[in-house]
């Protein structure tokens, strides 16, 4: 495999999974040019008339959609942990006597690991998606045919739309559909929310099946995803576990750790003048993300401002805002509780969105870029503002990357972190895989202190006064370092790669190395 | 060799920062299993070698399990598990003194908040500075299993060295006598500030811990604590026993349980100990210092116990969450409306005097002598936070 420098200065393969791949040029550098993909045309004359498309079976179905070795599988992840689509469609096809599929999921998670098996047997080829838990920790070690490529959300959707990659079948897990494809998010047993992440997936993959658990006479609304987009429907008795789909109730965080940085970055929020009338953030349901949320509530209330919109991942504390007057509006992506479900089904003002919306770099402009501010986590930063959020410090690779790359456009990215985690430190000298380029981060706030970007000389300003911690980012590493005794060894990484972490414009940012353990020292 | 195998510290898929140590008799090997492996196994070991030479034991077998602690939890686990083993003399395996551990507090330093942490569980030390509680406590008696209390010694000691608590005063809560004696003369010299102790009963008590500090050379405050009936019979004497005595606390929990009263919110039980202890440090010239408020998610109860406190007379109270530090400190931390009464009265009450007037009146009070006192106090406390 030959590997050329980036301008990030990394060295990255100039082949993925049989595909010339462009190293990433910088930020906004870029731009390709041509046509869009397309999905190949299909006829009214070949549908019945009465709408009815529902197939006796999952397998018959698969089998009429054409499957066979190779072919490209996509799936959306919002039934999150308690998806039990892809085991079952997984285990049809293993039954089917099909080889090297390829799953294209638009993220992972630790349920998934009942997918290894398939990758030993090869039915599965490889896996092209988020990987997160025992799947990334599988491909760390060396076992995955094929490369690990790491994209965005929105990365994702412009892979689909520019043709690196081709869905051969979008299996819609669709918690509540009728018979003529028209699928819901916010109805039925496995009710999840919005599906703005099978968007990409129904409007440009050859063959589409939703499946339901909950089969509802014509018309299934709100139509998520219009039937028009859909081929077959299929009943199944269960999507999945209701109760690792949505949590009942999202709990805030009583680490008091946690609360410290939260407590930072909304006063980082408030002090640098961010909050102010008709602004907008984004922060995930995450310990520290929601209970930053909560303290900027709080602010907030205190300053009487109002949001004019708030980016979900919604949660009953979002809903809250909204039904108190403190945002006009929730622009969601996926609910991570119950409240965030019923308030999407019946408040108008609570908008489902899409990684289109959002993040999507082949739109005409995204969501993220006009964001005042986002709240992100990483797993490790350099003194550059460099971060990593998919691999350890360890080598290994376990996290997806989701909307974190796309939501660095907004005007103020921030960054929270412990400074050490578990006797690891997160500050590094060069961090272990590069997914962010330091340019577009702002601010990391850690539990000893708030640094901020020295680029950005107009927070510096407005922060004059603020009697936050402000800190250099060197200066916290070596207090970091002090506290753990010294800076970490190398990760013990082998010389292959197994992965690349692609930029949200397709080039390639990065090269995920295999990891090897080495016996106690 | 006194026995056969030594364990000392924790290990478990919940314990965080701390490590488990066995020792038994063998080549000198040691294995080391680890959630940091890759990135510290190496430095484990080194560390792990080192302290087995500094503490001259060979012919023993080392196997560490490790959750992530950080090297002086490391070092304390090796030497106790070693003490253990041996049961023998040792020297003391000291780790380096951290350059910002080395601070002096003020008798007369302001003790809002006191923040209790278990002297064995080394992961609530590291961030403990960090929530700005006036005081952290390393408790050695209660939180300590009777077994475990040699542990915790020698990771207290440790801790005091090597963590850096961010300005908190250091205080150590030692065993009651005489085991206390034992812990107050083997922390002295590693940079306590203040030791607590608990259940005093008598003034004698207190002149034993200072004695036994004193002959370490170290000039150590003394903040007893006064637990039951007796205890409370002798808060006079107690509170001015000596003068490193700079705080008298009460422990409220156990003083009611002798005393066969229950905890009640409307706190009627608790009225004349608070007086007692509040009356008892003042004549001593030193800190009345309130007991802990134990439901730790009520921050409404705790910020409403806490204003009680001080409006009681007591200067701070304990904390057993670092989420409690800050409604501690709010509370005994004057009010901008107080502050701005305070210079008020100050200003009027200089301009009466100036023109000849020993009283004034102030939003329709009287003010003499004794309002303008608190009001400086009320300014100094605004000051000293």
């Amino acid at each position: 495999m030959s590997l050329v420098q980036n301008a990030a200065g990394r060295w990255v393969p100039s082949d993925v999974n049989g595909r010339r791949a462009e190293p990433y040029r910088g930020v906004g550098k870029y731009v390709p040019e041509g046509r869009k993909a397309a999905p190949p045309i299909r006829s009214c004359a070949s549908f019945p008339p009465n709408g009815n498309k529902v197939a006796p079976g999952l397998q018959e179905a698969l089998r009429r959609a054409g499957l066979r070795d190779g072919t490209v599988i996509s799936s959306h992840h919002h039934l999150r942990d308690g998806d039990e689509l892809a085991a079952q469609v997984f285990a049809l096809v293993a039954e089917l006597g099909v080889r090297d599929v390829v799953w294209l999921p638009s993220a992972a998670f630790p349920c998934h690991g009942a997918l290894i098996p398939h990758l030993e047997s090869g039915i599965l080829h490889h896996v092209e998606g988020s990987l997160n838990g025992p799947l990334g920790e599988y491909a760390s070690r060396g076992k995955m045919r094929g490369m690990a490529v790491m994209r965005s959300h929105g990365g994702r959707y412009r892979a689909i739309q520019d043709g690196e990659v081709k869905i051969d079948i979008a299996v819609v897990a669709a918690p509540a559909a009728d018979a003529f494809g028209n699928c819901s998010g916010v109805d039925g047993p496995s009710a999840c929310g919005p599906l703005g992440f099978a968007l990409a997936d129904v409007q440009y993959a050859e063959h589409v099946i939703a499946v339901t658990d909950h089969l509802v006479p014509f018309p299934c609304v709100p139509w998520h995803i219009p039937g028009n987009l859909v081929d077959q429907v299929v009943v199944i008795d269960r999507l999945g576990d209701p109760s690792r789909i949505v949590s009942g109730t999202t709990e805030i965080t009583r680490s008091p750790d946690r609360l410290l940085i939260a407590e930072y970055t909304a006063r980082l929020v408030r002090d640098a003048g961010i909050m102010k009338p008709a602004f907008s953030f984004q922060a995930g349901a995450g310990g520290v993300s929601l209970a930053f949320t909560i303290f900027l509530r709080d602010f907030m209330r205190e300053a009487g401002v109002r949001a004019r919109f708030i980016r979900g991942g919604s949660t009953k504390y979002l809903v809250e805002m909204l039904e108190s007057g403190l945002a006009d509006y929730i622009l969601d992506g996926q609910c991570f509780d119950l409240e965030g479900v019923r308030s999407l089904r019946r408040n108008p003002a609570h908008v489902p969105t899409s990684p289109f919306h959002s993040y999507n770099y082949h739109g005409k402009g995204n969501v993220a870029s006009m964001l005042d501010c986002v709240v992100l986590g990483a797993t490790e930063v350099d003194l550059e503002f460099n971060a990593n959020v998919v691999t350890h410090s360890d080598g290994r690779l376990l996290h997806g990357i989701g909307g974190w790359q796309d939501a660095l456009f907004s005007r103020c990215t921030i960054l929270t972190v412990p400074s050490f985690r578990g006797r690891v430190p997160i500050l590094r000298d060069r961090v272990t895989t590069l997914c962010g380029p330091g340019e577009l981060i702002d601010a990391v706030v850690t539990e000893r202190g708030v640094a901020i970007n020295p680029r950005r000389h107009d927070l510096l300003a407005a922060l004059k006064g603020s009697d936050l911690p402000l800190r250099s980012l060197a200066d916290l590493k070596a207090e970091a370092e002090s506290i753990c005794g010294g800076a970490p060894a190398p990760a013990p990484v082998t010389e292959r790669p197994i992965g690349v972490v692609t930029w949200v414009d397709g080039t390639v940012l990065d090269t995920i190395y295999g990891v090897e353990f080495p016996e106690a020292p | 060799m006194s026995s056969d195998v030594a364990f000392a510290g924790s290990r478990g898929p919940n314990i965080r920062d701390d490590c488990w140590v066995e020792l038994k008799p063998g080549a000198g090997a040691i294995r080391i299993k680890s959630r940091v492996l890759a990135l510290y196994g190496a430095s484990i070991r080194r560390l792990a070698e080192e302290v087995m030479a500094r503490l001259g034991v060979t012919g023993v077998d080392v196997v560490i399990d490790d959750s992530g602690a950080l090297p002086f939890t490391l070092m304390a686990r090796i030497e106790t598990a070693v003490r253990r083993f041996c049961g023998a003399a040792l020297p003391e395996v000291l780790p380096e003194i951290h350059p910002a551990a080395c601070y002096a507090v003020s008798r007369h330093r302001r003790r809002r908040s006191r923040l209790y942490l278990p002297g064995n569980v080394p992961k609530f030390f590291i961030n403990a500075g960090l929530y700005r509680p006036g005081a952290v406590i390393l408790d050695l008696e209660d939180s300590v299993p009777e077994g475990e209390k040699d542990a915790a010694r020698v990771l207290v000691r440790n801790a005091l060295r090597a963590v850096d608590f961010y300005g908190a005063e250091k205080m150590v809560r030692i065993n009651s006598l005489p085991l206390g004696l034992e812990d107050a003369r083997a922390l002295a010299p590693h940079g306590a500030h203040t030791f607590v102790i608990p259940k005093v009963e008598s003034p004698d008590d207190v002149a034993a811990v200072d004695r036994v500090t004193r002959e370490t050379g170290r000039q150590i405050h003394l903040v007893p604590l006064i637990e039951s009936a007796r205890g409370a019979l002798h808060a006079a004497s107690i509170a001015q026993a000596t003068p490193s005595v700079v705080a008298l606390g009460l422990g409220l929990e156990d003083y009611l349980k002798d005393i066969g009263a229950q905890r009640t919110a409307e706190r009627n039980e608790s009225l004349w100990v608070a007086g007692l202890i509040v009356n008892a440090a003042r004549a001593a010239g030193i800190q009345p210092l309130a007991s802990v408020y134990s439901a730790v998610d009520d921050l409404d109860g705790l910020a409403r116990y806490a204003r009680e406190a001080r409006a009681s007379g007591f200067e701070g109270i304990g904390c057993i969450h670092p989420r409690q530090v800050r409604a501690a400190n709010a509370a005994f931390t004057p009010t901008v409306d107080e502050i701005e009464q305070a210079r008020r009265i100050i200003t009027e009450f200089e301009k009466a005097e100036a023109a000849g007037a020993g009283t004034v009146a102030v939003d329709g009070r009287m003010v003499d002598r004794p309002i303008v006192e608190r009001a400086y106090r009320t300014l100094e406390q605004a000051q000293n936070t």
